[in-house]
């Protein structure tokens, strides 16, 4: 470890917060000069916030082997209890201050990171829960039971009048903005990436490669595998505590049925489970695709039949879908980082041919985790 | 004692429709180990096939029958829907399945949710996206057995079930190919070694799987009538909840399932807590999961190193 290394990380973060800060007030200002960059605006946080959920589920996934298909649920729990909070004390607290006052900018934050960290933390106690069955439950089981606990949550959050039940959740303040879901999507791949270097991320990994080999070397099954959960449900809380609060600033549960875990899952495997930057890269270009394809409406004639005036979209994303897993099956960059594909600097040592691309490469692990 | 037995009664005719659709996935992953999870949306497209080819003999061949129908129309309309299902299952395994067999099995997940995306969009796209009302392919009677409450439809949906349930036992026990299937299930290569051709084998349990979802369909329609191309996802859904609650990959294991599911929710929906119907079938899978991890009439395998 260099000797100063808090010194090096302090410069980073101040860089990152800079950058994302900087990268925010020019979004503004160009929404200013040009309001169609609104709509743009929208769709980048919307990304932002869909690489928060996939890079969260792949360390479920990717780098623990535990396959869940109930992401969306412990988005919902994260985004109803932060909201719930904003709405009922928060939003009244903020209101009675000064409009536009410089006390009110700082409070509004200040509790929207309280109400963030609150959804997280609920998310981080729902993961323990689902992560229990996950301690005797393996493979397809065990996905199907976590797409039974993201429809149990849909359906309690359905139940529960406080939160607005079947109708949604209306009034809550819109504080989140472009500069938080940003932050707080930086945070997320940092906690990712060191998480897979160390000791814990280790342990993800000798569990999702060989759970039998793991015990026999002595790590604590279990006890990784829930933890996995824990940290992936406690991110999503994050993403969904940002979606809440993001404009228009509306929950229905509706929003949170298992299509949209499978749209997260769809981001995760497509860009290689195990590899951050696949997820994020394919969490960027699964956001943009269904948006881009609008330009297709334009170009369907005035007297066309009916059936053509539909919105296509859709049914192009999933045909793209089935022809990108059929040519790509272990994911955009397989079990890599974008990185291991850049040409290497002479003074490193060519390790098992990596340096050959991925053309040829039938090493193991660029096949995916095994799912027994 | 009435509303026991009616609720009963309600439960096992929702049930088998869970059953029949529950013997597709419960075939499917006997031999791949694989979800397949367009099943739902192939069960619902036998659905509006049903629909489609329902309004046509109504309005085309029997205006005199229109709108009360008849039992020979009612057959001909599920054996197009089998045979257009049967195709698309057959479809569905050459693109989805046959080309990823060798890859991870997660690749093939995704396929098959991307094909049940394709199905449900496309079917929002071909059919419209609003609800639709089946036809009455046969006059609805009701009959009351003392104070018990039972439609036709309801005998017809369970008869019908069994003789499918029926004629699958058969196939699957009690022909040649049957015995080729229950080969390729237990041991994949030794099956292909000993020179039965594995992907004909697969292919044909995907059309079988597909047919019984369509006669669901049929059925489903005839039921409830209100058909819409995002139908597909909750049956779907439960009758998988169904075929791992039996012990996935077990054929009677299923049926018991799908029946199991059904009475459970009948009885839900006629208590005081009816909204939580749609979880309840969740809730169970995970109490069942927990304490028998490989269901009802799953053989427990331990893992060898």
């Amino acid at each position: 470890m260099p000797k100063r290394w808090w010194l090096r990380d302090l410069i980073y973060l101040v860089l990152f917060v800079g950058v994302v800060y900087g990268a925010w007030i020019a979004l503004e200002y160009a929404t200013i000069y040009w309001p169609a960059m609104r709509y743009y605006n929208r769709i980048l946080v919307i990304m932002g916030i869909n690489i928060t959920m996939a890079v969260s589920l792949n360390i479920i996934n990717g780098h623990a082997g535990q396959f869940s298909l109930g992401h969306a649920g412990f988005m919902a729990i994260g985004a109803y209890s932060a909201a719930y909070l904003t709405v009922t004390y928060f939003g009244p607290y903020v209101e009675k201050m000064t409009e536009g006052s410089a006390q009110q900018v700082v409070w509004q934050n200040i509790l929207l990171l309280v109400a963030i960290v609150a959804g997280a933390l609920t998310s981080a106690i729902a993961g323990y829960i689902v992560g229990l069955p996950s301690l005797r439950l393996r493979g397809d089981y065990l996905a199907i039971v976590t797409l039974g606990f993201g429809e149990i949550i849909r359906v309690l959050i359905l139940n529960i009048e406080a939160i607005g039940a079947a109708r949604g959740l209306t009034g809550i303040p819109a504080w989140a903005n472009f500069f938080w879901v940003f932050f707080f999507t930086g945070l997320t791949i940092l906690i990712s990436h060191r998480l897979v270097s160390s000791a814990v991320g280790r342990a993800f990994l000798a569990v999702r490669e060989d759970q039998i080999a793991a015990e026999a070397m002595g790590v604590d099954t279990t006890k990784y595998k829930v933890k996995a959960f824990i940290i992936g449900s406690c991110l999503a809380g994050v993403a969904g505590a940002l979606y809440a609060h993001y404009t228009p600033a509306y929950l229905n549960p509706t929003m949170f049925t298992f299509i949209r875990s499978f749209e997260v899952v769809a981001m995760v495997v497509l860009g290689g489970l195990g590899s951050i930057s696949g997820s994020i890269l394919s969490a960027i270009v699964l956001t943009f695709l269904p948006e881009g394809l609008r330009l297709v409406k334009d170009y369907i004639p005035e007297n066309a039949p009916e059936m053509l005036k539909r919105d296509p979209r859709m049914v192009i994303y999933s045909i793209m879908l089935i022809v990108l897993m059929r040519s790509r099956p272990q994911g955009l960059f397989g079990r890599r980082e974008l990185w291991e594909f850049l040409p290497r600097r002479k003074d490193s040592i060519a390790k098992e041919g990596r340096d050959k691309g991925d053309s040829d490469d039938k090493l193991d692990r660029d096949s995916g985790p095994p799912v027994t | 004692m009435e509303t026991l037995l009616q609720n009963l009664l309600n439960g096992i005719a929702a049930g088998s429709i869970y059953a029949l659709i529950a013997l597709g996935y419960t075939m499917v992953y006997g031999i791949l180990k694989l979800i397949n999870f367009a099943h739902g949306d192939i069960f619902m497209v036998g659905s509006f096939v049903g629909f489609y080819a329902g309004g046509y003999f109504a309005a085309k061949i029997a205006p005199e029958q229109a709108g009360g129908g008849s039992p020979i129309y009612a057959a001909l309309v599920m054996l197009i829907s089998i045979i257009i299902c049967g195709l698309l299952g057959y479809l569905n395994e050459r693109v989805a399945y046959r080309p990823l067999r060798n890859a991870p099995r997660i690749a093939s997940l995704i396929t098959a949710i991307g094909v049940s995306f394709l199905l449900e969009y496309g079917g929002q796209f071909v059919f419209g996206p609003d609800p639709k009302f089946f036809p009455t392919l046969i006059e609805k009677h009701v009959i009351n057995f003392g104070g018990v409450v039972t439609t036709n439809y309801q005998l017809i949906v369970l008869g019908v079930a069994i003789v499918f349930m029926a004629l699958l036992q058969f196939i699957v026990y009690g022909t040649k190919f049957g015995r080729a299937m229950r080969a390729v299930s237990f041991n994949f290569e030794t099956a292909s070694l000993m020179g039965i051709p594995t992907d004909r084998v697969i292919s044909t349990t995907f059309v079988l799987g597909s047919m019984l979802a369509a006669v669901a369909g049929i059925l489903y329609g005839l039921s409830y009538p209100k058909i819409d191309p995002l139908m597909g996802i909750m049956p779907g859904l439960k009758a998988f909840v169904a075929a791992v609650l039996g012990g996935i990959g077990n054929v009677p294991g299923a049926v018991v399932g799908g029946l199991v599911i059904g009475i459970i929710e009948s009885f839900v929906g006629g208590s005081d807590y009816s909204n939580y119907r749609d979880a309840i079938a969740f809730v169970i899978l995970i109490v069942i999961l927990l304490f028998r991890p490989s269901g009802l009439f799953g053989k427990y395998e331990p893992e060898k190193v």
